[in-house]
């Protein structure tokens, strides 16, 4: 009964919470990691144009809710999703007809396509903070909890409660859906292949007819869907704010490096292994102790590794490491 | 002299626009920003040596400058005798461990051949001591963190005077980059810059989190000045006789006893904040007067065209004999150093230590974006570059908010779209050094102030 407790104490509070925080930074991770690999540029403006189409999904539920329109038990942000994207690609479009596409044609290094991609950041920001402010806004609306303690206690009998948020299973079913299908895409289909490779030798794929603008465009639509999905999905579990958007650039980049930039595999497990390190480190584990150990060794203090102020610090830690062991990540980077 | 009037029309027109501010909003505000542009141009000059001169984007600009502001508490602030005596011993401890695994790491490495057997020694003394750290310190910093919360609750500094502090910000940034160039320069440009950015993010949330040792982000207050205080000023005979004499006219014009000396505290109140901000001025001008020369020194001596034949093509250089680790180890040094001391400056001139403002995007980006706008790899490029950016930083709200106005003004007070955009104004700066980056990037990549090379 004990080990039963003990392993619902940890799921509750590390495992589903990991997990969740995992697929958000996996979609980012991966929408780095395509820019990465096709445009072949470390996009500094990932946060923030995460947080643009954020930022319609919110305007538009607000719309929404104003209208009556709902979605029933789910959130009304799901309903969104499509039109935050189509104003995201777009976006995204002309940004890179204006600014990305000048340099890519010109063949600049890539030092100078980042460089031009903080430009982004700042103007992106700015449009922002000046449609939306910088305001924390939640628009979570639908059922909370789709599992709450008490009935879980009441259910199982248990003196451990288990919680979920229907938040985090929005994000993983969306997440494994979303991911799926742009695996399938990448793999099977023929515009998919061509990207591929387009990302592993440019000169042959020209070569053998790939047409560049065609590839492109798919990618900054994938890197829109994703993006846009992303940052709904990590806005509906926390709350929307540009300044915490731009802060999660970090460690999503993090995810991207450490599974290898490039790969979107690597990216997608790089998002799970930063949230595990990230949550399993900073969580007290006095709690479970309690449950496994026997009563004389219970342990006194909160049994935490790390204070969970470090926790984005640790992230930066573990891709640290990995930049001087492996620096081509945990997969071997730059291939999709 | 004609190679040199483009860079002497770039900075009268930026001399033009400061004074303008100081006549039509005030000297005060004038010299604020004249202080900050400085400071600027020290980060930028520090950045420029890294990417102009050798090629290496650094953007952990923000932890140097960080690290920079903590040498000003650990070196100024008086030594909190309680915080020492009651956790002084176990942290000086914890001081010894970390020494002492670092050189008995460098003994292994130094002496094991590579193996598995060394990389097991490695992580067996990084662990063991780890744990002794945390068994030490942690009752330690409760304790010191428990002696009047407050106030204090850290260990405190040295007690020394503060522009000593200038030379040991500098010391500890290049202590940092020492460690992050041991670390990070052997990677691809964006790596390096992804790195140094979190790198620079760990430091910073460590300064932040360990209170014992600047009080976290309780912020260090009322920190020693190399000026003197405006409070003094204002009760001190000659400063009042220079005032009067300087507003001799204005001051005669006054009808009574009572009103002239009314209008004479009033000017003296002005005049004590104008005054200490040239005491400012003038210490940042000789920083950067010092920093100008050396830098420019360098640039034209042999190992500035080493540098920059290691930037332009490394291989070349590399099979000329020349060690190019080694030399992107220096220069990434050098060039953290100097951020390092803007960092101290930064902190003097605004007397406290704040490390949850330390952002970046205010002290990465923006940087960056200096240099790229200044003209990379031409120190006065560099320093206009810092002098520019700020001013329309600073200067984006009012200029923003009057274009607003301006294009709203048929529209009636309290129309929506109007407020909105008045309530906005300060983020167009965002827009502004956006867009400013943008198009330089685009129609001028060299910068301002391009880059000269000397033929000899």
């Amino acid at each position: 009964m004990d080990l039963i407790n003990a392993v619902i104490v940890l799921l509750n509070y590390t495992i589903i919470p990991a997990l969740t925080y995992g697929s958000q930074l996996a979609l980012g991770a991966i929408f780095v990691t395509l820019i990465y690999g096709i445009l072949r540029f470390a996009n500094f403006a990932t946060g923030d144009m995460m947080s643009f189409g954020t930022m319609f999904a919110v305007l538009l539920t607000y719309y929404f809710q104003s209208i009556g329109i709902n979605f029933g038990f789910l959130p009304t942000a799901l309903l969104t999703i499509p039109f935050a994207i189509f104003m995201m690609i777009f976006y995204m479009l002309i940004i890179d007809q204006t600014v990305f596409k000048y340099y890519r044609i010109k063949k600049s290094p890539p030092v100078m396509l980042a460089m031009v991609s903080v430009g982004v950041m700042f103007v992106t920001q700015a449009i922002i903070r000046i449609i939306i402010g910088p305001t924390d806004r939640r628009f979570l609306d639908g059922e909370k909890f789709i599992l709450k303690a008490t009935e879980f206690k009441e259910m199982t009998g248990l003196a451990e409660g288990l919680t979920i948020k229907s938040t985090q299973m929005i994000t993983i079913v969306v997440t494994i859906i979303v991911v799926a299908i742009m695996f399938w895409f990448l793999n099977k289909t023929k515009t998919g292949t061509s990207m591929r490779a387009y990302s592993d030798n440019e000169d042959l794929a020209l070569l053998s007819g790939i047409d560049p603008k065609k590839v492109v465009l798919i990618t900054w639509i994938i890197a829109g869907i994703l993006a846009t999905i992303g940052g709904i999905l990590y806005g509906l579990d926390k709350s929307y704010r540009p300044f915490v958007y731009f802060n999660n650039m970090l460690p999503i980049f993090a995810a991207a490096i450490v599974g290898g930039i490039g790969n979107p595999y690597g990216a997608f497990f790089g998002g799970y292994v930063i949230a595990f390190a990230e949550i399993f480190l900073t969580y007290a584990y006095k709690r479970f102790l309690v449950y496994i150990l026997p009563e004389s060794l219970e342990p006194n203090s909160l049994m935490q590794l790390l204070s969970t102020d470090y926790k984005f610090a640790i992230s930066f830690s573990i891709l640290v490491i990995v930049l001087i062991f492996r620096p081509s990540g945990i997969f071997e980077g730059k291939r999709i | 002299m004609r190679n040199y009037l483009n860079i002497i029309i770039a900075y009268s027109i930026m001399m033009l626009l400061i004074i303008l501010v100081g006549i039509f909003q005030s000297w005060s505000i004038a010299l604020t920003i004249f202080n900050y542009c400085m400071i600027s141009a020290v980060m930028t000059l520090g950045a420029n040596i890294q990417w102009g001169y050798a090629g290496l984007i650094n953007f952990g600009i923000m932890g140097y400058t960080a690290l920079g502001g903590l040498a000003v508490v650990l070196v100024s602030v008086a030594p909190v005798p309680e915080a020492w005596s009651v956790g002084g011993v176990n942290m000086m401890t914890c001081l010894g461990i970390i020494i002492l695994m670092i050189f008995s790491t460098r003994y292994i490495l130094k002496n094991i051949p590579k193996s598995n057997k060394r990389n097991y020694l490695i992580a067996g003394i990084i662990i063991v001591g780890l744990i002794l750290i945390k068994i030490i310190a942690g009752p330690a910093i409760e304790q010191i963190e428990a002696v009047d919360p407050a106030k204090t609750g850290f260990l405190g500094g040295l007690g020394l005077p503060v522009l000593f502090s200038w030379i040991v910000g500098g010391l500890f940034a290049a202590g940092l980059a020492f460690i992050v160039g041991k670390v990070a320069l052997g990677l691809r440009a964006d790596y390096l810059a992804i790195a140094t950015l979190l790198i620079a993010e760990i430091v910073v949330s460590i300064i932040k989190h360990e209170d014992w040792l600047a009080r976290g982000v309780k912020n260090v207050i009322g920190l020693k000045r190399p000026a003197p205080y405006e409070i003094d000023l204002q009760t001190s005979p000659w400063f009042i006789n220079l005032v009067e004499k300087f507003h001799s006219t204005k001051l005669d014009l006054a009808n009574s006893l009572s009103e002239r000396q009314d209008i004479l505290n009033q000017l003296v109140i002005d005049a004590s904040s104008v005054y200490v901000k040239l005491c400012f001025a003038g210490m940042f001008l000789v920083v950067v007067i010092i920093l100008l020369i050396i830098t420019q020194k360098a640039l034209y001596s042999p190992w500035g065209r080493m540098m920059r034949a290691i930037r332009d093509n490394e291989e070349a250089a590399s099979a000329m004999g020349k060690n190019v680790v080694k030399q992107h180890l220096f220069i990434f040094i050098l060039g953290s150093a100097i951020v390092g001391i803007a960092g101290a400056m930064m902190v003097t001139n605004d007397g406290l230590f704040t490390p949850g403002s330390y952002r970046p995007m205010r002290y990465t980006f923006v940087i960056w974006v200096m240099v790229i706008v200044g003209g990379t790899g031409n120190n006065f490029g560099a320093i206009l570059g810092g002098f520019v950016v700020w001013f329309l930083w600073v200067e984006a709200a009012p200029i923003a908010l009057f274009f607003i106005n301006l294009f709203t003004a048929h529209l009636p007070e309290t129309n929506e779209i109007k407020v909105h955009l008045i309530n906005s104004a300060p983020y167009f700066r965002f827009l502004l050094v956006g867009i400013g980056l943008l198009l330089i990037m685009r129609f001028r990549p060299q910068g301002i102030i391009p880059e000269k090379i000397i033929k000899q």
